[in-house]
């Protein structure tokens, strides 16, 4: 996050600094021994579930919401972690916030502020499913090494050249922010530091000769891979845990019960 | 900024929906346009573009005493890889946000990547194209087209964003509304992202003009004898960004009723059409926003749409007849 908001540079968008491969933390669990494909399949099912439960079915959404808590706990994440990663939906947050506010519609007076009803359903549902939705896929990263991701990708038969795609960029991702990181102290050692949009020359010079240096490095990176006789498919490398039917049905389980809860309050009312 | 990276929720179902399958099939088609160009030589280069913007993101960039704003990189990376490599790229690191950071919601992928790659990279584009048209011919028309381009095309990714909430809204705030505040704060982020991208292809012109798909069709020469116009024309690029947005702004934002008056007029509406909102097909959402000014709404809402069609559909046309080599002289 950023140290100094003040110098322009800081890395923000709420990534911090890259450590790819500190994303998964979870001790030894269920959850982390299951494969990835399984676990993306259940992670893709379950919040699709959760975005087209109602939002009137409150108890589904709260049960839900339970149920993403108990895979936290399930999969050992700690709770610091998963808070920490749910920063990227602070604004969003913020936004659901004023929602009661700026709506339209039926007024409820709370106090002295009048709150828009529908604007307070609103609140609910974006607070609601963006909080479970982003739960769920943090538990997904803590549990799962960034490499088995990208293998899950393709054993769920995602394109091969997008798949591929991904596996260049996770495997050099570190290096360009590390590039980047490097250039902007180079910069601050420097003394620049710009306050104003049309200080911006420098930084922009650095983003252009960054897009140079990391092109560059893909036209070494081919060579050395064509070298080794790379033939535009990506390599079986490690251990690949074979999928079986159980870890699809254990992985499918939230889902499962999501439904259940959404078809039970919606059959109920 | 809340048009990006929009969590689970944002919208309704039915316009997640729509839009992932929209964008699969956009994605997909790209895919296959750029089949030839990304065979096994290509596949890393495009890992590392992608990994590039991923970063370029978490540049930040002063904008204002303090305030910061960062790259969003979609026209960027069309008028540097081709529209078609290039909204590839931006889609992979929309993907990759969601996935590995919780930053984007996964069932909002389908607008997220239309929001942020698709629009972006073609309607970017068409209007570099279009741009590069009345700008000289050299590295300094180039520069300037992209500075336009990228700006104006992040406003145009707002709009996108706000007519996608004209039929699924998840909250009860007019279109009138949501457009204006989207385009005005749009408006500004967009003056930061074209001057940012017209640098960032400056310099990499500078250096490695080869890697520069937007000015492929450039000589040597005429890559050289931009360097005393480059200024001039970035401020005036920059002064016709405002302009454009300022009109743009004036012509559609500022047209809708005061607030408060807003709140008593839809009252007696939506307090009966509230069933419909959250009922809600896509017409019974349509019908209920914005009622004070039905007309007003389906008219900016048409002409605006109509401008993002018009100017993704140029970009998909003028891509595909994109000189592939450099003449040589």
């Amino acid at each position: 996050m950023a140290a100094n908001p003040s110098d322009g540079l800081t890395v923000g968008a709420g990534h911090g600094r890259l450590h790819l491969d500190q994303l998964a933390v979870g001790a030894p669990s269920a959850v982390r021994r299951l494969p990835a494909a399984p676990k993306l399949a259940g992670l893709f099912a379950f919040v699709t579930v959760v975005a087209v439960t109602p939002r009137w079915a409150v108890g589904a959404l709260v049960a839900d919401a339970a149920l993403v808590v108990a895979l936290v706990v399930i999969a050992r994440v700690p709770a610091l972690v998963v808070l920490r990663r749910l920063v990227a939906l602070a604004p969003f947050l913020a936004f659901a916030l004023t929602l009661p506010l700026i709506g339209t519609g039926e007024q409820v007076d709370v106090g002295p502020v009048a709150l828009s009803v529908d604007g307070l359903w609103a609140m609910w549902n974006l607070v609601a499913k963006a909080t479970i939705g982003a739960t769920a896929a943090i538990v997904l990263t803590a549990t799962t090494p960034v490499p088995d991701i990208v293998r899950g990708l393709e054993d769920l038969r995602f394109p091969r050249v997008i798949v591929a795609i991904v596996a260049f960029m996770v495997r050099y991702l570190e290096l360009v922010a590390d590039q980047l990181g490097r250039t902007r102290l180079a910069m601050t050692a420097r003394a620049h530091d710009p306050r104003w949009l049309w200080q911006i020359r420098p930084i922009a010079s650095s983003v252009g000769s960054l897009f140079v240096r990391t092109y560059e490095r893909g036209e070494r990176v081919h060579l050395a891979m064509a070298a080794r006789g790379f033939e535009a498919t990506m390599p079986v490398t490690g251990w690949v845990t074979p999928i079986r039917r159980s870890d699809v049905v254990v992985a499918l389980l939230p889902a499962v019960a999501a439904s259940t809860f959404a078809i039970t309050i919606v059959i109920g009312t | 900024m809340l048009a990006m990276h929009a969590p689970d929720g944002f919208l309704e179902p039915q316009v997640a929906l729509v839009t992932a399958l929209a964008s699969a099939v956009v994605v997909a088609w790209c895919l296959r346009r750029a089949a030839d160009e990304l065979d096994d030589r290509r596949i890393p280069l495009a890992g590392l573009a992608a990994a590039f913007i991923f970063a370029a993101q978490m540049f930040n960039f002063p904008v204002a005493s303090g305030t910061t704003g960062h790259l969003l990189g979609g026209a960027l990376a069309a008028i540097l890889l081709g529209p078609h490599v290039g909204t590839i790229v931006v889609t992979v690191v929309v993907v990759v946000q969601a996935l590995l950071f919780a930053d984007g919601g996964i069932t909002a992928l389908g607008y997220n990547v239309m929001n942020m790659a698709i629009v972006p990279a073609f309607a970017g584009w068409a209007l570099f194209v279009l741009f590069r048209r009345v700008l000289p011919t050299n590295a300094a028309g180039v520069v300037g087209a992209t500075g336009l381009a990228a700006g104006v095309s992040v406003v145009l990714a707002s709009v996108a964003f706000s007519l996608q909430w004209l039929f699924g809204a998840s909250a009860p705030v007019p279109f009138d509304t949501v457009f204006s505040a989207m385009v005005a704060v749009h408006a500004l982020i967009g003056i930061g992202e074209g001057m940012l991208s017209a640098a960032v292809v400056a310099a990499v012109l500078a250096a490695r003009p080869d890697l520069v798909r937007g000015a492929q069709d450039l000589t040597p020469a005429q890559l050289g004898d931009g360097d005393r116009v480059k200024a001039r024309t970035f401020v005036i690029g920059a002064l016709l960004v405002v302009v454009t947005f300022a009109a743009v702004v004036s012509q559609f934002a500022f047209d809708d009723p005061d607030g408060l008056e807003r709140v008593a007029i839809d009252q007696g509406f939506i307090g009966s059409a509230r069933d419909h909102a959250f009922g809600g097909s896509l017409f019974a959402d349509y019908a209920t926003r914005g009622i004070g000014n039905e007309q007003v709404s389906l008219a900016v809402a048409g002409l605006a749409g109509a401008t993002v069609a018009l100017l993704v559909g140029y970009g998909l046309a003028s891509a595909s007849r994109w000189p592939r080599t450099r003449p040589t002289g």
